[in-house]
């Protein structure tokens, strides 16, 4: 069973202000049946852009219910622009955390109520505008971007918990992948694709890895008087032996791992392991 | 936790109170090991022997049959694994699409883990959860190492014709298993009249407790051990004995052929009673699974528009125990693999409730049940956006 905080077991057995709200000028609708969870917010905006009511119909589970019920607390009697500056951890944070891999939830509410101030403002959010990277669940490379940027996450998995992308058929986790290391390095540049196949046969990758030694690697070794030779490729883990002025050198370890295996690693492929060859 | 309602018995069972009597002395009083010299690990190696011989009597088979393991995976490992040991030419196994991730997850491994050294052919199921045994017959090669076929399904309870299917192996050549978690107990089973080479059992889904399980080898089938180790179990299976578990295995094998036709009759009733009120009090529902060929304990029905997480948790507010086939149940974010292979719709699939019966369970747990879980379904549904406009869907 999920740890659910208490409020957000009260939020899910007495939700607040759910219903339709017959008169309400700005609707958002996230989710679908077959992601396993939707949510319609309804808000009614008074002339002064503040919030005078809302309600919410939601489909899902425990957690998805009392972000929705939360999300309708905390925006009551505020006005658009302050809505506008709730993120997905506030919504958390307000029911004394989430579940991580239930975070979705609340990234949920939250777009829910972006939906709804654009419905309202009859503007089209930008959000959707991006490629569609998972099928399943239908997340656009823009959303994983902000996520990855607002909520700080390294990971694949991290980034299923949050917006769900990757959590079904996971065809998409190379993308994923991309879009994570591209955004931590260049935040606020456009994410392009990384070129060249992902998927390289043995041969590809030697031949990658001896013209990165060669480029690269061996000049800056025999700078120092040392050289490095390489042994084997064996799926992920590359051989090598170090020579020279390095073979004997007490810091070889981290040279190899610090400045070989980083190097490999931007330069080749993201999962290489490189290992000294043994005795 | 008293006066809970636990309709989750295909997740585990109660440990019966008889089961834990035979054990406690083997706790603190005869504490020896099996295989020591002394009278006093010896007197544990006698009740061991007894234990296996319950056990092979509700299998029909030969106690010298038997080995004991930690688990149904365990079980389930070591055939799997055994087989393509004793067959290393041949690289394909089948099995299906809606086996327990013992086997489905070991082997979709074996496939993209190996080097693709492994070709796995998964049976698909129909929309009641049945196999098509022509597709069975054309699938079988001479590369095939083994076939995996679960006894009973786990989620719908669905049974499938595995003696048969044994039989049809045998024709080709081929060692069939069957991880028979579900069905020890629950169906008659006669292993000398089958020509199943390994079937799995695991105590805790029978009332006795956690960690402790069997593998049944038939006689003249190739084996390897999985844990290398001493001489326990005839060099079949290293490690110590968990004697007490053991013990009480036996005591449950015993109890669950005195109970087998209660099982199937009266357990099936109550489950009957629960799974027809329900379907015919709360619209938009559905039996998920063949209607008859089904263990006499399971029901899983699915309650369109609403999300399963929701139905269980609010069955739990009143102490109600049972599980679901919906995403936010399962682990990840998609519905139950089984329900997804029998063709549930989406719209289903998320509300799909699983009970499941024990010897335990009373009318008066099923009729509480009946009366609490239809307003449950009606205030979730009345909170979804999907329900007032169905039609739409």
């Amino acid at each position: 069973m999920w740890d659910y905080t208490e409020k957000v077991q009260e939020h899910f057995l007495n939700p607040r202000n759910v219903g339709v709200l017959k008169d309400a000028n700005a609707i958002g609708e996230v989710g679908s049946l077959s992601c396993g969870d939707a949510l319609k917010l309804m808000l009614k905006v008074d002339e002064k852009e503040i919030i005078s009511d809302a309600k919410f119909q939601t489909f899902g589970c425990a957690s998805a219910i009392a972000s929705s019920s939360a999300l309708t607390e905390m925006i009551k009697g505020i006005t658009l622009t302050e809505a506008e500056k709730v993120t997905n951890e506030d919504i958390a944070d307000f029911l004394g955390g989430l579940p991580k891999e239930k975070m979705h939830c609340s990234v949920m509410g939250r777009e829910a109520l972006e939906a709804a101030i654009a419905n309202y403002r009859g503007i089209v959010l930008p959000m959707a505008e991006g490629e569609i990277i998972c099928e399943c669940f239908g997340v656009t490379d823009l959303e994983v971007k902000r996520a990855v940027q607002e909520s700080n996450l390294r990971t694949v998995e991290e980034v299923t918990n949050f917006t769900k992308a990757g959590g079904g058929c996971g065809k998409c986790h190379d993308r994923i992948t991309e879009i994570i290391s591209q955004t931590l390095r260049s935040p606020s540049q456009k994410i392009v694709p990384l070129k060249g196949p992902r998927r390289m046969t043995n041969i590809q990758k030697i031949k990658l890895i001896e013209e990165a030694l060669e480029r690269e690697i061996r000049p800056t070794l025999r700078k120092d008087g040392g050289d490095i030779e390489l042994i084997d490729v064996d799926g992920d883990f590359v051989v090598v032996s170090l020579r020279g002025s390095c073979g004997s050198c007490a810091k070889s370890q981290t040279t190899l791992k610090e400045y070989v295996e980083k190097k490999l690693r931007e330069q080749v492929l993201d999962t290489l392991i490189v290992e000294e060859e043994k005795g | 936790m008293s006066n809970v309602i636990y309709m989750d018995n295909n997740a585990t069972t109660r440990v019966a109170p008889e089961v834990v009597e035979t054990m406690l002395p083997y706790f603190s009083e005869y504490y020896g090991n099996p295989s020591s010299m002394h009278t006093f690990g010896h007197k544990v190696g006698v009740a061991i022997t007894e234990a296996r011989s319950n056990i092979a009597q509700l299998l029909g088979c030969d106690p010298d049959e038997l080995i004991f393991t930690s688990c149904g995976t365990e079980s389930d490992s070591t055939a799997l694994l055994s087989a393509i040991h004793a067959n290393p030419e041949k690289r394909h196994i089948v099995t299906t699409r809606v086996e327990h991730p013992a086997v489905k997850n070991l082997a979709e491994n074996l496939q993209s883990m190996t080097g693709h050294k492994y070709r796995v052919t998964q049976l698909a199921v129909d929309d009641e959860g049945m196999l098509d045994l022509a597709e069975y017959e054309e699938a079988l090669s001479d590369e095939t190492a083994i076939v995996s076929v679960m006894w009973a399904n786990n989620e719908t309870g669905v049974i499938f014709p595995v003696e048969k299917m044994a039989e049809i192996a045998l024709s080709r050549g081929i060692l069939f298993h069957t991880d028979a978690v579900q069905a020890v107990g629950k169906v008659p089973i006669n292993l000398q009249e089958s020509s199943i080479n390994f079937l799995s059992l695991s105590g805790h889904k029978l009332h006795a407790p956690k960690g402790v399980g069997v593998l049944y080898v038939r006689k003249g089938t190739p084996y390897a051990p999985f844990l290398v180790g001493g001489h326990q179990e005839h060099g079949r299976r290293g490690g110590t004995e968990n004697s007490a578990s053991i013990i009480g295995l036996g005591k449950a094998c015993e109890l669950a052929a005195k109970h087998m036709t209660d099982e199937n009759t009266r357990v099936k009733m109550l489950r009957d009673k629960l799974e027809e009120s329900l379907l015919r009090i709360v619209p938009n529902s559905m039996l998920n699974g063949h209607k008859t060929e089904r263990l006499p304990n399971t029901s899983n029905i699915s309650f369109e528009y609403i999300e399963g997480e929701s139905i269980l948790l609010h069955l739990n507010t009143h102490k109600i125990c049972a599980s679901s086939g919906s995403a936010c149940t399962s682990g990840s974010l998609e519905p139950s693999h089984v329900l997804r292979a029998m063709g549930v719709p989406f719209t289903a699939a998320h509300g799909s409730i699983r009970f499941s019966l024990s010897v335990f369970n009373t009318e008066d747990e099923v009729d509480y049940v009946i009366d609490k879980l239809p307003a449950i379904i009606k205030k979730l549904r009345d909170m979804s956006p999907f329900w007032a406009n169905k039609g739409e869907n």
